[in-house]
């Protein structure tokens, strides 16, 4: 824990509180009870508050780090892999990956009829970074950031799928290259898909548009809040799990016990969610390729 | 929760990471896997094919080792025959031989028997001249009666 005589909810706060860089507006209350000075502070934010002030105009310094970090990571292991399997008889994490590799094809294959040299590899990034960030929430939910706090960093989320801007970041850019591909593939098609469909008459047009408007754009955002809401929600159960250990001795078997058992459950929920977040988005470029 | 510049951070770095992936990374392990693929099904198809080479070599090994127990066997009988043969051979030479042999000594006890005939003869004539000379004494004149004499042994 950052500090010894902090309540449950100030624990529970802290840990679903990200290290937020970004700038604080003029006059707002800090933490310490300063004012921010004329032309607003460059700062790293103290609590949820601070974070709130800054607005749009912040970043997440912790999920962005692990998130980079895992994929460089995810890069670095299957280019090592990319290298080496050409050579050599494929042995340890070669297979591994090779697996991993056959088995996403597999799943892009089913899904996926058109010819597009992106999407198998834009699956593939998917599924392993979305794993690799998933993973971190099999971390107990305290050794990163109290040894981080140990340093001086105040605050830090190491699972950066927990992190809403994260898992609508990429949400985002497969919704990008949904509607990118509906253009390129179908051009004025994917207008009349839009408005035209399922009512096929004049009259029926702008409730064509609003239906198919409504599914199109609900598209990303389940694809991202799944995700996050699933990891939220799990990270969430680790941390109170977390605080039933400071409950006192006669909790620390039950916690035990009850952390044991989610996190044989989360390896599951976390492969599955990466693996979902794969599917459906093959599902939506494989939508937006197809025409009626 | 909240939207902040993480959201474009996360974005672009998605797409760094999906161009990465799709440039240096899917090409090259779907290109190995094929290629391994392909030199595993040609080894598969290649021990197959030896394999039935191998069936045929046996097949016909077997068929070599049974012209072989043939031909062994032919000159078994072969060498039986002429072995025969030859006992034959040798009993047929051995019984002419015998004959040759009783013959010649068939022929050298007839000679030897003519020889004591004609020896007997003559002594027999002899004797009988000498008896008959002793009986009719100064009667007979032997020069005169010698024709009639041999005459008389011829007979005999």
């Amino acid at each position: 824990m950052a500090s010894e005589n902090q309540t449950v909810s100030e624990y529970i706060l802290h840990h679903l509180t990200n290290l937020t860089y970004g700038k604080l507006p003029e006059g707002t209350l800090r933490h310490d009870g300063s004012i921010v000075p004329g032309g607003g502070e460059w700062t790293m934010a103290h609590g949820a508050a601070e974070v709130s002030a800054m607005g749009f105009m912040a970043i997440n310094v912790d999920s962005m780090v692990w998130s980079l970090g895992l994929g460089l990571l995810f890069c670095w292991l299957f280019r090592r892999v990319a290298v080496k399997s050409g050579n050599t008889a494929p042995s340890g994490i070669i297979n591994a990956a090779e697996m991993i590799v056959e088995f996403v094809d597999n799943s892009v294959r089913d899904t996926f009829h058109g010819r597009n040299p992106l999407i198998a590899p834009l699956a593939l990034t998917i599924f392993v970074w979305v794993f690799l960030m998933n993973l971190m929430d099999l971390i107990p939910v305290d050794l990163i950031p109290w040894s981080l706090a140990l340093l001086g960093v105040e605050y830090q989320k190491i699972v950066p799928s927990t992190d809403v801007n994260i898992t609508m970041g990429m949400a985002l850019g497969v919704f990008l290259m949904m509607l990118y591909y509906s253009f390129k593939i179908k051009g004025v098609g994917f207008i009349k898909e839009l408005t035209l469909h399922p009512f096929n008459h004049p009259l029926f047009i702008p409730v064509n548009l609003f239906m198919e408007l409504a599914s199109l754009l609900a598209r990303p955002f389940s694809l991202g809040l799944r995700l996050f809401g699933n990891m939220y929600a799990g990270e969430m159960i680790f941390i109170l799990i977390a605080a039933l250990y400071a409950a006192g001795l006669i909790w620390m078997i039950p916690a035990g016990l009850l952390q044991i058992i989610w996190a044989i459950f989360h390896v599951l929920i976390i492969t599955l969610q990466a693996f979902i977040f794969m599917v459906l988005t093959i599902v939506y470029l494989s939508m937006a390729h197809e025409t009626h | 929760m909240n939207i902040n510049l993480t959201l474009i951070g996360q974005m672009l770095a998605f797409a760094v990471f999906v161009l990465f992936c799709m440039k240096y990374v899917w090409p090259p392990i779907q290109t190995a896997m094929r290629e391994r693929t392909e030199k595993i099904s040609a080894g598969l198809a290649a021990a197959e094919r030896a394999e039935r080479d191998l069936a045929l070599a046996q097949q016909k090994a077997g068929e070599r080792l049974v012209d072989a127990r043939k031909e062994a066997g032919g000159i078994i009988e072969a060498a039986n025959r002429r072995a025969s043969q030859i006992v034959e051979e040798a009993k047929d030479q051995a019984r002419q031989e015998g004959e040759r042999l009783k013959q010649a000594a068939q022929a050298e006890i007839d000679l030897e028997f003519n020889r004591a005939r004609e020896q007997l003869r003559g002594e027999v004539a002899g004797l009988a001249l000498a008896g008959a000379e002793k009986i009719l004494a100064a009667e007979i004149d032997p020069a005169r009666h010698a024709g009639l004499v041999d005459q008389l042994a011829a007979e005999l």
